[in-house]
């Protein structure tokens, strides 16, 4: 195993770069932070919609999360793959075509985690800011998301590990991603598939675990406690 | 935009495999709840272990799984896996459906890892005091859990596992890397097939959503029936 | 100031607030009690329709709240009303938990809304405690904020839930000391509280609530002395002896 490592480490980790584009571990390390980073925006304002007093608000922006989130994160990276070009005209790379996937993708969780925050926020806050005359918007905006939004940050922290391994599926579309290269190299040295495999496990796991780490020592640091949003089903 | 062509998937060739395939992904997230279930009640029950080292184990089980992604543990079980078996096993394997096998095995061992957690959450919501009394009026460790805790954990439980389920099926798509004719590879095929991809995506598309729509049914009907009772 | 003319309330099918019609002048202080479960923190819910009602009219300075021109968020603005669970913004310090609404609502400036919030503090007495956050201070000392906060939007009329009901015994009088100060300085103010001594004290009026009904009205000194009403006579004698078996 260790002459494994020693000889494609480098092709792991960054792929054909600077000989070809950005491949392997950091590949996935940037497709995995630019999803959340751009998938944040859409989250808020996904989440702030569902728990709106408007109907017309309300009732598209829910089926809209119900259909994304009903269907596997596989199917929306096909549809992405095979109508993307139609749509903006010219041919999408792989890359953008698996970003705006997973955007789409991250977007709808977070609102989720959105929405399960802004529900955490004591219903006595407000009450309170109701009582001294706040409106909707201005309770939303001065009382409740800065509290919310606080007590989000384990389940974001989250969000970017489940986005992490959500990335692997760009392998379907040959995207350059760790898992793809790691069935490179196995093709390449073709004898060792279980160790090369195992190896690409150790990477994800040590990533993740560490993450998830993390997560939980902020939990612990925050007092605030909310309701994960992987227990509503709905 | 070529005009979407309904006959296509309402009979036909291309119609009977992705009824095919719906059947496969079907009968994989089957066989996989059958296998998960048990198997996370295990895993669950070793974490919360009076032992430390059995605790040791089923973190060890939890977090090695969870943390990589299905799709590598898809590939180690059919790329890896039977390369370490010996040979007059490995040509039995091949010979039989090894894409289904595979994939059953690692959405198993997926799914359980993450039911486990669930499990675990539930039992641990039971409060403590409720353990106490048990053990108070003579029952010993295992008594306690089959007659006190686990049917009290059981009603909070459900509403997550059914959540897992939903992902469960959402994951049998992932199959389709390793060659499993599950829904999403048919899809791919018929498309490569007959270059009607919008048609095919979008039979494939709604009978994901329409199983979904079944089990997050089943989850709201549940949560209406059972509603949550604090001890 | 305030009016009602029978309120009826149903939670369901349960009724919380039967016919009730009462008037509170300007300046009074009115103390509601009674048992729990009477209906008196939903009467006091339904002024700034925190509660709404099903039939019957409240009016608040002659106009009638639940008119369709009614806009809420600015006649909410003119009600203070105090929790029982304070319910100070946690991620504001003290200050910043006094002058967003007037920041927000009456456009102040930063330096007027500052020094309106100062000098309440000070008048609460807890102007040093200005760059403190919430969770810092001890439940009295934020049921005090909370008032500031409440006294910050200059509302002719203060409303109070229980405001000493989740405190340390121990602090409950710097509370009422408080409450004491503003009846003085002729605030309307209707307090729902279980502290019969204020009530004594500090009351204009004193109205006991039954299952929904107002059963008694009167000052403290005929509600002391003398109650009217037989389950009135019975809750002054449960408070006053625990645990008489008679």
């Amino acid at each position: 195993m260790t002459e494994l490592i020693h000889t494609y480490w480098l092709y792991f980790l960054v792929g054909p770069y600077p000989n070809g584009p950005l491949g392997g571990l950091a590949l996935t390390l940037l497709l995995a932070s630019l999803a959340l980073l751009l998938g944040m925006p859409i989250g808020v304002l996904l989440g702030i919609a569902r728990v709106s007093p408007y109907p017309a608000l309300r009732w598209p922006v829910t089926a809209l999360m119900f259909i994304v989130r009903g269907t596997p994160l596989l199917m929306v990276v096909f549809w992405a793959y095979f109508f993307l070009p139609s749509v903006t005209g010219h041919k999408t790379d792989k890359f953008t075509t698996m970003l705006i996937a997973l955007v789409i993708f991250s977007g709808v969780y977070l609102a989720e985690i959105v929405r399960a925050g802004i529900h955490g926020v004591p219903k006595g806050q407000v009450e309170c800011a109701r009582s001294l005359g706040l409106g909707h918007w201005r309770t939303l905006r001065f009382v409740i998301l800065p509290q919310a939004l606080r007590a989000m940050l384990p389940s974001l922290l989250n969000q970017f590990v489940l986005t992490l391994k959500e990335t692997s599926l760009g392998y379907i579309i040959g995207l350059t991603d760790v898992a793809f290269i790691a069935t490179q190299i196995n093709t390449l040295v073709f004898t060792k598939p279980a160790e090369v495999y195992a190896i690409l496990g150790l990477t994800y796991f040590l990533l993740c675990f560490g993450l998830s780490r993390c997560a939980q020592w902020i939990d612990r640091r925050h007092t605030h406690v909310i309701k994960s949003a992987r227990h509503d089903p709905i | 935009m070529p005009v979407f062509d309904y006959s296509l998937l309402l009979k036909g060739p291309y119609h009977d495999m992705l009824v095919a395939g719906l059947v496969l992904s079907l009968e994989l997230a089957a066989a996989t709840l059958v296998f998960a279930l048990p198997l996370a009640l295990l895993v669950a029950l070793l974490r919360i272990a009076p032992v430390a080292v059995l605790r040791w184990i089923g973190f060890g089980f939890v977090e090695a799984i969870r943390n990589v992604p299905l799709l590598a543990h898809m590939l180690f079980w059919y790329f890896g896996a039977p390369e370490l078996l010996p040979e007059s096993v490995k040509l039995r394997i091949y010979q039989g459906n090894i894409e289904a096998i595979s994939a059953v095995i690692a959405l198993t061992l997926y799914t359980a890892a993450f039911m486990a957690e669930d499990v675990r959450s539930g039992i641990r919501a039971v409060p403590p005091r409720q353990f106490e009394a048990s053990r108070a009026l003579g029952l010993g460790y295992v008594a306690t859990m089959h007659r006190v805790i686990l049917p009290q954990a059981v009603a909070i439980t459900v509403p997550p596992l059914i959540s897992q389920t939903l992902n469960l099926w959402k994951n049998t798509s992932i199959a389709t890397v390793i060659g499993a004719a599950e829904l999403m590879y048919q899809a791919g095929q018929v498309e490569s097939a007959s270059f009607r991809s919008f048609e095919s995506f979008a039979f494939a598309t709604t009978a994901y959503l329409a199983v979904s729509l079944i089990i997050t049914g089943l989850a709201v009907r549940y949560q209406q029936r059972f509603p949550a009772r604090p001890a | 100031m305030i009016q009602f003319e029978n309120v009826n309330k149903w939670y369901g099918t349960y009724h919380a607030l039967v016919d009730v019609t009462e008037t509170v002048t300007q300046g009074e202080v009115v103390v509601v009690c009674g048992p729990s479960g009477s209906g008196k923190s939903t009467l006091i819910r339904t002024i700034n329709r925190l509660e709404s009602i099903q039939s019957g009219t409240i009016h608040v300075d002659g106009r009638n709240i639940h008119a369709r021109d009614m806009r809420l968020n600015e006649f909410r603005s003119r009600i203070g009303f105090v929790f029982q669970q304070f319910n100070l913004f946690p991620h504001l310090t003290v200050l910043e938990n006094c002058t967003l609404a007037p920041l927000q609502l009456q456009g102040l400036t930063s330096a007027q809304a500052n020094e309106r919030a100062l000098a309440l503090l000070d008048r609460v007495g807890l102007a040093h405690k200005a760059n403190a956050w919430p969770a810092n201070l001890s439940g009295g000392q934020q049921q005090r904020v909370a008032i500031a906060r409440a006294l910050a939007m200059q509302p002719p009329l203060m409303l109070f839930d229980e405001p000493t009901s989740a405190l340390d015994p121990e602090m409950v009088g710097e509370v009422l000391a408080v409450m004491r100060g503003l009846a003085r300085d002729g605030m309307t103010m209707v307090c729902v509280t279980h502290e019969m001594g204020f009530a004594r004290e500090v009351a204009d009026r004193i109205l006991f609530m039954d299952q929904g009904k107002v059963l008694e009205r009167a000052t403290p000194d005929e509600f002391f002395s003398r109650p009217q009403h037989p389950r009135a006579q019975q809750f002054l004698a449960d408070i006053r002896t625990p645990f008489a078996t008679a």
